[in-house]
């Protein structure tokens, strides 16, 4: 039982560090900065939440589980509100969306 | 389970340093806070994962609350700072 549990742990922090990964090289590679915002604001949310969902499996059902998981609930709330707020500022004060040349 | 959980935090830290290339090139202001926050968010994942290196998660996972609400207050004190959008250097 032991060992399906730290299998299903390591599963889910591998998948969240692809995420992460995945959002990284989107905010590098991206034309623009709307797009790099929808890397930023989806693809690293997800990646944090698979992770921190491992992190739980890996726990088991404690007290620091319930703190993970309430971490967790925080970053899918904030992550997408501080890119959002970041997007509509830069709408307001003129920055062009990227179009395809 | 301690040489994997190794492994990741390295991966981690590689990983957290790409975004930082966007902190020092982006053309518009809004790409460098954005760097910064995306950043932000995955150290918040390496204090964790430091929390289970160390066996003290206990102390950790409160560390790394306390981060997620200080980078998110941070990123939307800063954007609500900055008012042009110029392209500062290509």
């Amino acid at each position: 039982m032991e060992f399906w549990a730290n299998l299903l742990a390591g599963a889910f922090i591998v998948g969240g560090l692809f995420f992460m990964l995945v959002g990284s090289v989107g905010i590098v590679r991206l034309p623009d900065f709307y797009t790099r915002a929808h890397a930023a604001g989806k693809v690293d949310t997800l990646g944090i939440m698979l992770f921190i969902a491992g992190l739980i499996v890996y726990e088991g059902w404690t007290l620091v589980s319930a703190k993970l998981a309430l971490i967790s609930v925080f970053i899918a709330l904030t992550s997408p509100v501080a890119t959002h707020h970041m997007l509509r500022r830069a709408l307001a004060y003129g920055l062009k969306p990227w179009t395809r040349p | 389970m301690e040489s994997f959980f190794f492994g990741v935090a390295l991966a981690l830290a590689v990983i957290l340093l790409i975004p930082f290339y966007r902190v020092y090139r982006g053309p518009a202001v809004g790409d460098r806070l954005l760097g910064a926050a995306a950043a932000g968010t995955k150290t918040l994942t390496l204090v964790l994962l430091i929390g289970v290196l160390y066996d003290r998660l206990d102390m950790f996972v409160d560390i790394s609350m306390g981060y997620a609400i200080l980078n998110f207050a941070g990123v939307i004190a800063m954007s609500k700072y900055f008012r042009t959008q110029t392209t500062a250097r290509r």
